[in-house]
């Protein structure tokens, strides 16, 4: 199978004008010593053959079980509208808008997208995107560290423990301290993190819902903070943010999160969607792209990529950061679907959210010898305590058609025993029910 | 085009969700509640529908017309690709799932594409291992940096520098030094178009931690004392990177792992055929040798004596995670279709036809615009508007005017060292006849440089927008619509 | 644009006026024509101490962003705010609306290795 247009005579033409006798004479200036050694592929298949072939591995997947594991990362609905507008080949074919006339069209849609970031967050200035939620918590990390020229950071226990690790992998030719706060009965310890902030600290990092599901209002640690010159961020899910308290309300200087939730398949890790706002003084500290609208001579309205002189292509080793490809299609989808969604939708999503997730807690509960944890409020998330190992209780749901939940003890010593169980607006009663009635079969074996 | 929140009408929405179905018993309590609600626009599904439809016809894509940038490597996506990436065993797949108990198993065919991959990646490059994990270009770059300050703090060396060619691109600098490194430029024989290796001799030494080289450069030609350059990092153990963008020029012709190189990383979303998404996703898988293979992020996919794969973490030299999972999972899917489909055979037709076509490019135009390097170039030709200059006429003007003409320019101004840089890549996947309607279109261009250079100064004429004030954009920094 | 003959300047294109051991710091007009339309100043921080040749403060135009160095150590007496808003002084009149911030407690000896106007311009031509 070959995408290659041209015939061998047309290569014959281009190879005269070439004023070469032969393709391979093209290739003389690689030595005969530095050709492979070996190139030995698979035999080149036809689109039939390999969509088979491909079938036959996506049926090796379990992704029709009932899904009730978050951790970050949800099952949400995504309305048909979001795949077939961002699957204009306009769009999707399109390269980095840095010739602004030809692009005006996902120039446009990105200025709106970050729209819908500041208003969700409530902060002033939104970036084009980053990878993903970790990296984008990362970035805002190094942000607050050249701002302040620090070289401490506090992570908050409720952060992803994902991001957590992240964090530290990306910073650990760097020589930045770490110190981390536990969470206790749910939210942030104020006594651990109010005693770790001081003058040397460049950033406190924390997460709203936390990794738990637990809510929780920052306001008192950022106001804290502040008096001590401290940058704070606040990494968020979006979908939570059309109830929750945003960071803005809050104080905080920086808002991250990942944008999965919002009109992006699961898609089993990527590609996933880094949001990042943040007040507007530290707009030149951001990283990655930026659109902003303008006037072209004749007055009319439109948008370029602004800020570049920051950006790697040009500022080199000073740059704000390296990114150069970011995730511009992802923005786009995640622009569609709240435009779909649109102001009363996503409230509505949240609430069914919260809702049902509350509905599972119900009929969890009343499983006898488990517990659910509820000293403190939760959005769409919540952990359980079972009486036998809950990786082995997961194992067990799976053969009984369920994705129960995420076992805690997978990155939390001491937790084995904790599940954690994400509710989305995809779920039914029914689904609930039987997820109980299925967890009480296990649980009392 | 107004802005999609001047469409909002209060109360008019484009999804309806069913009805909640269960007890409302609770609250979320006042206190964790926003004051206002977020004001997201409120619209019909046709509403929305029709604004993205109108955006979608006022950008440009590769399906659009032809797409000559530099380095992009703009050739054409497969839509098989995507209806493989839409398949619902693929995009329905919770990432936490292999995490879970004996969760292997639940992903068997996602783990078997990560894993086959990265093992036709170490073919096609000579490797000894590859991660699937860095999610672009230049998170492959930092990556492979990490695990070289990985690899030296294990050996206990304190190397702080990497050498970098200064036709590199931007992000080879950035990452290196967002890494840690300091990063020293070495100098590009502006005769040769080759990097000045007498130079690199003199600013290599015990501190040298790395040098990251594109090979063929920016400059698209190919470095034959390769072999030389390897040498001498490796005297010093410093670690050779090679930067993959430019790969399309040698599939089946060159591979860095023969050449001594160290790490490499590749990217998918270029030579792999994986569509650029307006600025994103790709991905920039990373390929070792064994030295270096302890050090590769985690988690890591292992074959199992029963053929079945699994995830594996115990690497307690590895550099930790670089990801949240496993890469941009879809973005990868599609590459191993598209090495699937085209297999040895139709790699090395890929970099033949690429390198044949930029030739082809070059040798039409070289009367027209000057040629700073008229020798064989691989897979992009570097022009210069140097003979227009005398007109007032710029690369920025000739860009524009192409755009008139129906096409998408070329890179201009990179690589720095030219002068009025024009770099093309037309890729494998054009047809002559597109070609030679860029190279009139081109031609065409050059004379009016000569006899209407105003008109050439005043483009684009012909889209929905002309040159935008981009000074304006700057100090203004209107990057939120006010509501 | 002609370079001011009562200036000091250095090899990286900024300008000094030294009055006993105060001294005003901008860039010359062959930098600012060269960066293009000014953006934004990052002024440094008054009170700050910098030194001789290093970087203290970056400016910004839609195609680069340079540091700008200081041309003589000193402590940050004074910096133009008007640049916040008004960028464009330094484009249009670099030697006088458009400096960028004042030095006391300068470091005499280091005014020894700058260019006077006609050395500069000499410079510029060679570069």
């Amino acid at each position: 199978m070959s995408y290659i247009a041209n015939t061998e005579s047309q290569r014959r033409e281009m190879l005269k004008v070439c004023g070469a006798r032969s393709i391979d004479d093209l290739f003389s200036d690689i030595p005969e010593a530095l050709r492979p050694k070996s190139f030995s592929l698979p035999k080149g298949r036809s689109e039939l053959e390999i969509y088979s072939y491909f079938k036959k591995l996506a049926g090796q997947n379990y992704s029709h079980l009932t899904c009730f594991v978050g951790g970050g990362f949800y099952d949400h609905f995504i309305p048909a509208a979001v795949d077939a507008l961002a699957s204009r080949s306009e769009f999707y074919t399109a390269y980095t808008p840095y010739q602004p006339e030809l692009s005006q069209g996902i120039l446009q849609a990105i200025y709106e997208y970050q729209t819908d970031i500041c208003r969700l967050t409530g902060l002033d200035v939104s970036n084009a995107s980053l990878y993903d939620g970790g990296t984008a918590l990362y970035e805002a990390c190094q942000m607050a560290v050249h701002a302040t020229g620090r070289r401490k950071v506090i992570m908050d226990g409720g952060i992803n423990p994902i991001y957590r690790k992240m964090i530290r992998s990306y910073t650990a030719n760097l020589s930045i301290e770490f110190v981390e706060t536990p969470v206790t009965h749910g939210q942030s310890d104020r006594k651990r993190l109010f005693e770790a902030l001081d003058d040397c600290t460049a950033a406190v990092l924390l997460q709203n819902p936390n990794f738990f599901g637990v809510i929780d209002d920052h306001s008192d640690i950022v106001k804290k903070a502040h008096e001590l010159g401290i940058v704070a961020v606040q990494s968020v899910y979006p979908v939570a943010l059309a109830l929750l308290k945003t960071p803005a309300e809050q104080g905080f200087d920086i808002a991250t999160g990942e944008g999965q939730s919002l009109g992006i398949p699961l898609s089993f890790g990527g590609p996933y969607l880094g949001f990042m706002a943040a007040k507007k003084a530290l707009v030149r500290k951001m990283p990655g792209r930026i659109v902003a609208r303008t006037v072209d001579a004749a007055g009319r309205p439109g948008f370029v990529l602004s800020l570049q002189a920051r950006e790697q292509h040009i500022r080199r080793e000073k740059a704000t950061s390296n990114i150069c490809s970011n995730e511009a299609l992802c923005a786009l989808r995640a622009h569609i679907h709240l435009s779909m969604l649109g102001k009363e939708g996503l409230k509505s999503v949240a609430q069914l959210c919260f809702d049902k997730a509350h509905y599972a807690k119900e009929r969890i509960k009343a499983i006898p010898g488990v517990k659910v944890m509820e000293s403190s409020p939760t959005f769409n998330e919540f952990t359980v305590k079972l009486p036998i190992d809950a990786g082995e209780c997961v194992g067990r749901m799976v053969e009984l058609g369920f994705a129960a939940g995420f076992p805690l003890g997978r990155y939390y010593e001491g937790m084995e025993n904790y599940l954690l169980v994400a509710v989305t607006e995809k779920r039914t009663k029914y689904e609930i029910g039987r997820l109980a009635e299925a967890l009480e079969a296990v649980v009392c074996q | 085009m107004s802005i999609i929140f001047e469409k909002s009408v209060p109360g008019r929405k484009g999804v309806t969700l069913p009805a909640c179905d269960v007890p409302k018993k609770h609250q979320i309590p006042q206190t964790y509640r926003r004051e206002t609600d977020a004001a997201l626009c409120e619209l019909s599904e046709l509403d929305v529908v029709r604004h993205f439809t109108a955006l979608a016809r006022i950008n440009y894509g590769l399906d659009t017309n032809f797409y000559p940038l530099g380095s992009c490597t703009m050739k054409y996506n497969p839509k098989i690709t995507e209806k493989i990436a839409a398949i619902e065993g693929f995009s329905l797949l919770h990432p936490l799932l292999p995490q879970l108990r004996r969760g292997g198993m639940l992903t068997q065919g996602a783990l078997t594409v990560i894993y086959e991959l990265e093992k036709l990646l170490c073919e096609i490059l000579g490797m000894d291992a590859f991660t699937a994990h860095p999610m672009a270009g230049a998170h492959g770059e930092l990556t492979g940096m990490m695990l070289i300050a990985a690899y030296h703090r294990d050996k206990g060396n304190r190397k702080t520098e990497i050498l970098i060619p200064d036709e590199a691109h931007g992000t080879n600098p950035s990452s290196a030094a967002i890494a840690g490194f300091t990063v020293r430029s070495v100098p590009t024989n502006t005769d040769t178009g080759m990097l000045d290796v007498r130079a690199l001799e003199s600013m290599i030494g015990e501190q040298t931690a790395g040098i990251m080289m594109t090979n063929p450069n920016t400059l698209g030609l190919f470095n034959p004392q390769i072999a030389k350059i390897a040498a001498l990092a490796h005297k010093y153990d410093a670690q050779l990177y090679y930067d993959g963008a430019n790969l399309n020029a040698i599939l089946g012709k060159f591979r860095p792992g023969d050449a001594d190189f160290d790490v490499v990383h590749v990217n998918l979303h270029k030579t792999f055929a994986t569509p650029h998404g307006g600025g994103g996703p790709g991905a920039g898988p990373v390929g070792v040798k064994k030295h270096l293979e302890p050090f590769l992020p985690v988690s890591r996919i292992i074959k199992r004596s029963d053929n079945t794969y699994a995830l594996n973490y115990d690497f307690p030299k590895s550099i930790g995670y670089i990801a949240p999972f496993y890469g941009n999972f879809a973005v990868c899917l599609k590459a191993y279709s598209y090495i699937l489909m085209l297999g040895a055979e139709g790699l090395v037709e890929v970099s033949e036809n690429a390198v044949l076509n930029a030739n082809y490019t070059m040798h039409s135009l070289k009367e027209d615009y000057d040629v700073p390097y008229l020798k064989t170039c691989m897979h992009e030709c570097v022009l210069s508007a140097k003979k227009q200059a005398g007109h007032d006429v710029h690369a920025i003007d000739i860009a524009k005017a192409l755009i008139d003409a129906g096409f998408h320019p070329p890179t201009v101004y990179f690589p720095l060292i030219v002068k009025e840089a024009m770099m093309i890549e037309p890729t494998e996947t054009e047809s002559k006849e597109t070609l030679d309607a860029f190279i009139d279109a081109m031609k065409t261009i050059a004379i009016a440089a000569k006899e209407t250079p105003e008109a050439l100064r005043a483009a684009p004429r012909t889209t929905p927008v002309g040159r935008l004030d981009e000074t304006k954009a700057a100090r203004d920094m209107d990057v939120c619509f006010p509501g | 644009m002609p370079t001011p003959a009562n200036l000091k300047y250095s090899k990286t294109h900024e300008w000094v006026k030294i009055e006993g051991t105060n001294a005003t710091v901008g860039i010359t007009g062959h930098a600012q024509e060269a960066l293009g339309d000014i953006t934004f100043v990052e002024l440094p921080k008054v009170g700050a101490d910098v030194k001789k040749d290093s970087a203290c403060c970056v400016i910004e135009s839609v195609k680069a962003a340079s540091d700008i160095n200081a041309p003589v150590s000193g402590k940050v007496s004074e910096v133009n705010e008007s640049l916040e808003t008004g960028p464009e002084s330094v484009n249009s009149d670099p030697y006088g609306a458009g400096w960028i911030f004042k030095l006391s407690n300068v470091n005499l000896s280091d005014a020894a290795g700058l260019m006077d106007a006609t050395a500069y311009d000499a410079f510029v031509e060679s570069e």
